[in-house]
């Protein structure tokens, strides 16, 4: 049976990191989204709420919070699943500086891609011919299976490791690099496996899978973190690092 | 050596002696439970572990790889939980396994000779 659509009491974080929650009455409609809670505050209850979203459908990656505890990508996010007796709490994600309200600070995150070598280092020019990447061979399979990452800093706010250490480069750069560890036409890997050892790189994680289970892509940087370990660990032994 | 290699190869040391620890507090567990289900006396331990060098390498080994493994996972916790890092760090965790090396080998050696 259809359950019957009632009005949700939404307690929304207001103000930077000392602020509070502040509740508002949102009518419960059909395959009503998260993100649609928020846009409706927005727009009839309170035009001063901050928060960010873009594409509305699983692509941009910025419109993610944390939805009763748990961070998530908004827009993708149906009320359906999160709702606790008709109630929801809304709050910045973790792990980052809150600017205002629902909008954080991602320039740590974003910083933590560069100094993870997140950038595409090229061999060949533009007047050569493409490079052949045979889909089946262990490495291609390998970056597909790390390159659908949309930046949304879900795993970075779900990660304990970046709460306890700082400087933690994090889950979503440490899946970066592992991508391009395995792109065959990269020319900085050696480089980019100096930039993720060590106890601000991929030794830091603890395996704790937080990642990987809140990841709304169903990435697995674990196992991309996993795989840095053994490519370092060789490298290290080889005396390359 | 680069922090990077530092790092790497302190983290290779801590997975191998984990592998090492897993098979020897295993054969320890089982050695434990054997002679205690079997009602050997303290005077019959001590009978078959005098002069057994099979015994005295076993424990050497399981002590060696405690001596490893222990204080690299203490510097990470010391890092995590303190903020302590530095060669201050280091030489603490030098110490601590050369300590834990000291104590359980004088131990090994107590039912050895």
């Amino acid at each position: 049976m259809a359950r019957p659509l009632t009005a949700l009491e939404v307690d929304i974080w207001r103000g930077d990191a000392s602020g509070a929650f502040r509740r508002y009455q949102v009518p419960r409609r059909d395959s009503q989204t998260v993100l649609d809670v928020v846009t409706h505050v927005q727009r009839h209850l309170d035009a001063t709420l901050a928060y960010r979203f873009a594409c509305r459908v699983g692509m941009c990656g910025s419109c993610a919070m944390t939805v009763n505890g748990v961070a998530r990508w908004t827009c993708r996010t149906h009320i359906s699943k999160v709702v606790l007796e008709d109630r929801l709490e809304i709050a910045p994600l973790r792990n980052l500086p809150v600017i205002r309200d629902l909008a954080c600070d991602m320039r740590e995150f974003f910083d933590k891609g560069a100094k993870a070598h997140g950038r595409f280092a090229p061999t060949r020019t533009r007047r050569e011919d493409f490079a052949a990447v045979p889909p089946q061979t262990p490495q291609r399979r390998a970056a597909d299976a790390a390159i659908e990452c949309i930046g949304c800093g879900v795993c970075y706010a779900s990660c304990d490791v970046v709460a306890w250490n700082p400087d933690y480069l994090g889950p979503a750069a440490l899946n970066r690099a592992w991508a391009l560890e395995n792109d065959v036409r990269d020319a900085g890997r050696i480089e980019r496996l100096r930039a993720v050892a060590g106890d601000a790189g991929c030794h830091a994680c603890h395996t704790h899978l937080s990642c990987t289970e809140r990841c709304p892509k169903q990435l697995s940087p674990t196992a991309s973190i996993a795989g840095l370990k053994r490519a370092t660990a060789l490298a290290a032994l080889k005396g390359k690092l | 050596m680069t922090p990077a290699r530092r790092e790497t190869l302190l983290w290779v040391a801590q997975r191998a002696s984990a592998a090492v620890l897993a098979l020897c507090v295993v054969v320890h567990l089982v050695t434990v439970i054997v002679a205690v289900r079997g009602g050997l006396s303290a005077a019959e331990i001590l009978s078959r572990t005098r002069g057994s060098t099979g015994w005295l390498a076993f424990y050497s080994l399981f002590v060696l790889a405690v001596s490893v493994h222990a204080p690299i996972g203490l510097r990470a916790v010391a890092l995590e939980w303190l903020g302590w890092r530095g060669a201050s760090r280091d030489w603490t965790m030098l110490a601590i396994a050369s300590a834990l090396a000291l104590a359980g080998l004088r131990a090994v050696f107590a039912v050895f000779l």
